[in-house]
């Protein structure tokens, strides 16, 4: 099939940017999305220009690492799926893409299709983890944890840390992202003790960072490529809500 | 060139405790004092970036990714093991050395392999303890899985996700440490040479990926966590990224490489579909716990899966090893489906691929027991496939996956440069010639958390180092080699992109140093490689600037470092008169086609020494004893 893509080309952070449009030739039903970028790099270099530059790593949708806005939505139509993912049997002969960047505020562009996502790092790194020394751990049975429970906890571990759901939400929310992980800690036994701080701690790095709030719509899961449910912002603002009240 | 492995002495169950005592120690005071960069932030490089920093250690830590919580450790799926015995199943820290050096086909340093196995045990604790959400029965304990090569259900696993869900352990406790002003994160940043002061290994050269900047990194040791060359075949497992620029660096400066021919080719990969394909991807091992592999009795039979009645199937794995069936070892699985694929009883597309079918399972535990078991991975295979799993048996084929090969150490993960460490993929020294199956997890934590905190204090309480400025001469040599090598990638202006010298090397690498190998091939490629080298460094064309974000060139430099270990790969493949674990030499072999290893001649391991470009490598060799396990013909029959 042939498709007429529409890009997004910026030389680096400073540059405004502007879409280019390119021509993707004799594309294979089989291909992922990122094997027809490929592609179209390949004839961009032999013709002596710059390839489109994308972020992209294991290509087998768990690192992360990918993600693009398709015809406004990011990782493109297909639920539960990163743009590595997504296969151009999805895509009929004609069809016009439009390919875009991330566009969220605390995601600047770096490059192209590439974005800085170092804002997760600061929210993670506010307390999204659980304290304990190498060494010092009890027997991996020492504390039981309902099956439900571990799974639960899983769900929402489940993130990737793409930024999709920032992408996707109006506000350019990071609330999905955050509450993912407050709660797979939160969820756990080993993760009560710090279980108020973490909340805390982690919600005003958000803010900080530049990420806007939640409205409730919901884009966030419906974007997810790993299905994190919208429950967890709730879980996450009860905690908020229950240790900004006992704070000492 | 020095290969003393450094083994304590006393029996082997004894070695590790001996040899923590007999470490020196940093005085607490002083660790702050001393600093240590770690390059690459997957279960090794992570786990240890996060544990020096814990232990008050200065650290600087690098990753090519986005972020540390993307290396490609994320991408494993089956699981962990650990010698628990929490299946009261007769597991032992002895039954889990031993399967691992049975599993390495005899080419694995005792002492080592120990070590890890004792070590196994804490890291479960560890991880549990940070909030890793493994599988658990309804009473809360604990659940494990059986895996290939293994009569015991030792593999600990978070459904099909366990290399994400120990990785992103790993990265938080390493950002604590980042937020604790222990460790120092730099993302975006390649490593592109070692620097080396007085012999020893005192910092690194690293490009800024964004900026193209080179920057000079300076401490008192270095440790590469860098990962596998399995990209090397261009198709692999790997992640796109994967590389083996660091440690190539490293052996360009010093540093033996060990094994490199011993590189593991998985079985159950979704099979190759077009010229465009990228990468391949793994189905899990675990799989193999309750699917079954055959293909047609018959040579060309092109019905579909469900019209092929039973007693028109050949179970291969069952009959060939009646004791592991479906869960023998990876290199005899894949070797198996090359076989039959060869015999042209393959299936699918070209004829390369065998089915692994699940209808027998599910008739027997329901669909909702496999959907639980591995929903995931069912998922991901149509997502790629288009095909259902549930109706159609999966399509497999072998791929590149993991490389046992890697930089030499000696027993405190110490390569022959001072000050230079190695650990998980990159070294050499736990798998021999065949990785088990959800070993590599547990080496890569095992190293990270629990043997180089220890080894490299004492490196640091014995070595007196001078302060090195940025200024120093090797400094300046270091950053001007590398900026020369970018500026020649640069300058080149021919008309091929770095992808395709890529794709063509990984085929000839496929072709004459892949899942087997012979003599008339492994020459041949030696004759072609050199000759691609120099076709690669007169028609590449790389495009753009170094002063930006330029993954072309980014390609490009570690194409170039692929093409040079490749011909080491082939040299040390031709090298090894003998068949063993991952490294098949169709001259040798046993009458009904199985391995056939020469002790009397290669019970050791193969360390290379860089002697300058254009010269051949020196071939040094690390005698391997067997004291605790009698050297035995490896059989899963």
């Amino acid at each position: 099939m042939n498709l007429k893509l529409h890009v997004w080309r910026q030389k680096s952070r400073e540059d405004t940017g502007r879409f280019e449009t390119y021509e993707a030739k004799d594309i294979s039903p089989h291909m992922s999305f990122l094997e027809m970028l490929d592609v179209v790099n390949e004839g961009l270099l032999a013709n002596r220009q710059e390839p489109i530059a994308f972020d992209h790593d294991c290509r087998e949708g768990i690192c992360g690492t990918c993600g693009m806005v398709i015809n406004g939505a990011p990782h493109g139509p297909r639920k539960l799926t990163t743009t590595c993912q997504l296969h151009m049997r999805e895509y009929r002969d004609g069809d016009e893409l439009w390919i875009e960047p991330w566009r969220a505020k605390a995601f600047p562009v770096i490059r192209d299709l590439v974005v800085d996502r170092s804002a997760f790092e600061k929210v993670i790194r506010a307390g999204g983890f659980v304290s304990v020394h190498t060494g010092s751990a009890p027997d991996g049975n020492a504390i039981p944890i309902g099956k439900e429970t571990a799974e639960e906890s899983f769900d929402a571990a489940a993130c990737i840390g793409c930024g999709a759901c920032v992408a996707a939400c109006p506000n350019a929310s990071a609330m999905l992202f955050t509450a993912a992980k407050i709660s797979h800690l939160g969820l756990l036994p080993q993760g009560q003790p710090e279980r108020d701080e973490r909340a805390l701690h982690m919600v005003q790095a958000m803010d900080e960072a530049g990420f806007g709030n939640c409205t409730n719509h919901g884009e966030c899961s419906v974007a997810c490529p790993k299905g994190i449910d919208q429950k967890f912002i709730a879980r996450m603002n009860r905690d908020y809500a229950k240790a900004l009240a006992t704070r000492k | 060139m020095n290969l003393e492995s450094k083994v304590p002495s006393g029996p082997i169950a004894e070695k590790w405790s001996k040899h923590r005592f007999e470490m020196k120690l940093v005085n607490p005071a002083n660790k702050r004092k001393h600093s240590i960069i770690i390059v690459g932030t997957g279960l090794a490089g992570g786990a240890a970036a996060a544990s020096l920093g814990e232990l008050g250690y200065r650290v600087k830590a690098f990753c090519y990714q986005d972020s540390a919580r993307r290396a490609h450790s994320i991408a494993a799926q089956g699981g962990i093991n650990a010698a628990k015995n929490y299946q009261n199943d007769g597991d032992s820290i002895w039954r889990l050395f031993y399967d691992t050096v049975k599993g390495g086909d005899f080419r694995a340093r005792e002492a080592n392999v120990y070590r890890l196995a004792e070590i196994s045990v804490n890291i479960i604790d560890q991880c549990v303890a940070q909030g890793v959400p493994f599988a658990r029965e309804y009473g809360g304990v604990l659940a494990n899985r059986s895996f290939g090569g293994a009569q015991v259900s030792r593999t600990f696993y978070a459904r099909g996700q366990t290399g994400q869900q120990l990785l992103l352990g790993a990265y938080q406790a390493l950002s604590r440490q980042v937020a604790a002003g222990q460790v120092e994160m730099f993302e975006r940043h390649e490593m592109l040479d070692v620097i080396l002061v007085d012999g020893r290994a005192r910092g690194v050269v690293v490009r800024d990926m964004e900026t193209g900047e080179l920057e000079t990194h300076l401490a008192d040791a270095v440790v590469l966590a860098t990962g596998g060359y399995g990209n090397v075949f261009y198709l692999s497992t790997n992640a796109k990224g994967c590389n083996v620029t660091a440690t190539w660096r490293a052996y360009k400066r010093g540093a033996a490489f060990a094994n490199p021919c011993f590189t593991q080719i998985h079985p159950t990969c979704i099979p190759v579909k077009g010229e465009y394909q990228s990468k391949l991807t793994l189905m899990s091992e675990s799989l193999r716990n309750d699917g079954r592999v055959w293909v047609p009795k018959k040579k060309g039979d092109t019905r579909p899966p469900g019209a092929i009645p039973e007693d028109e199937r050949d179970y291969y794995l069952e009959r060939k090893y009646p004791s592991f069936g479906n869960l023998a070892p990876r290199d005899i699985a894949s070797r198996a489906a090359k076989e039959v694929c060869d015999e042209g009883r393959g299936v699918g597309e070209g004829g390369l691929g065998v089915y692994l079918d699940f209808s027998d399972s599910i008739q027997r535990l329901g669909e909702g027991a496999i959907r639980d078991r591995y929903d995931n991975l069912f998922e991901m295979y149509e997502r790629i496939t288009n095909e259902n799993p549930y109706q159609v048996p999966m399509r497999i084929f072998p791929a590149s996956h993991y490389t046992m090969g890697g930089l030499w150490v000696d027993y405190n993960l110490m390569s022959t440069v001072p000050g230079l460490n190695v650990i998980g993929e990159a070294n050499f020294s736990d798998h021999g010639a065949n990785r088990l199956g959800a070993s590599a997890l547990m080496q890569g934590l095992a190293d990270g958390y629990f043997v180089i905190p220890y080894t490299i204090g004492d490196y640091l309480a014995r070595t007196k180092l001078e302060r090195v400025a940025e200024d120093h001469p090797a400094c300046r040599e270091a950053v001007d080699a590398v900026k020369g090598r970018i500026g020649r990638l640069l300058g080149i202006g021919g008309k091929r992109s770095p992808d395709s010298f890529h794709r063509e090397l990984g085929r000839l690498m496929w072709d004459k140093c892949g899942m087997a190998r012979n003599r008339k091939g492994l020459e041949e490629a030696l004759a072609l490689i050199p000759e691609l080298r120099e076709r690669f460094w007169r028609d590449l064309y790389v495009g753009g600037r170094n002063e930006s974000l330029n993954q072309s060139l980014e390609k490009a430099g570690r194409v170039a470092d692929f093409i040079e270990l490749a011909e080491l790969m082939c040299l040390d493949a031709l090298e090894r008169r003998e068949s063993c674990g991952g490294h098949f030499r169709e001259e040798f072999q046993t009458p009904d086609g199985e391995a056939l290893r020469d002790d009397e001649h290669f019970t050791h391991a193969a360390a290379w020494e860089y002697t300058g470009d254009g010269s051949a490598p020196r071939r040094h060799v690390e005698p391997l004893a067997f004291e605790n396990v009698a050297l035995a013909t490896r059989s899963y029959k």
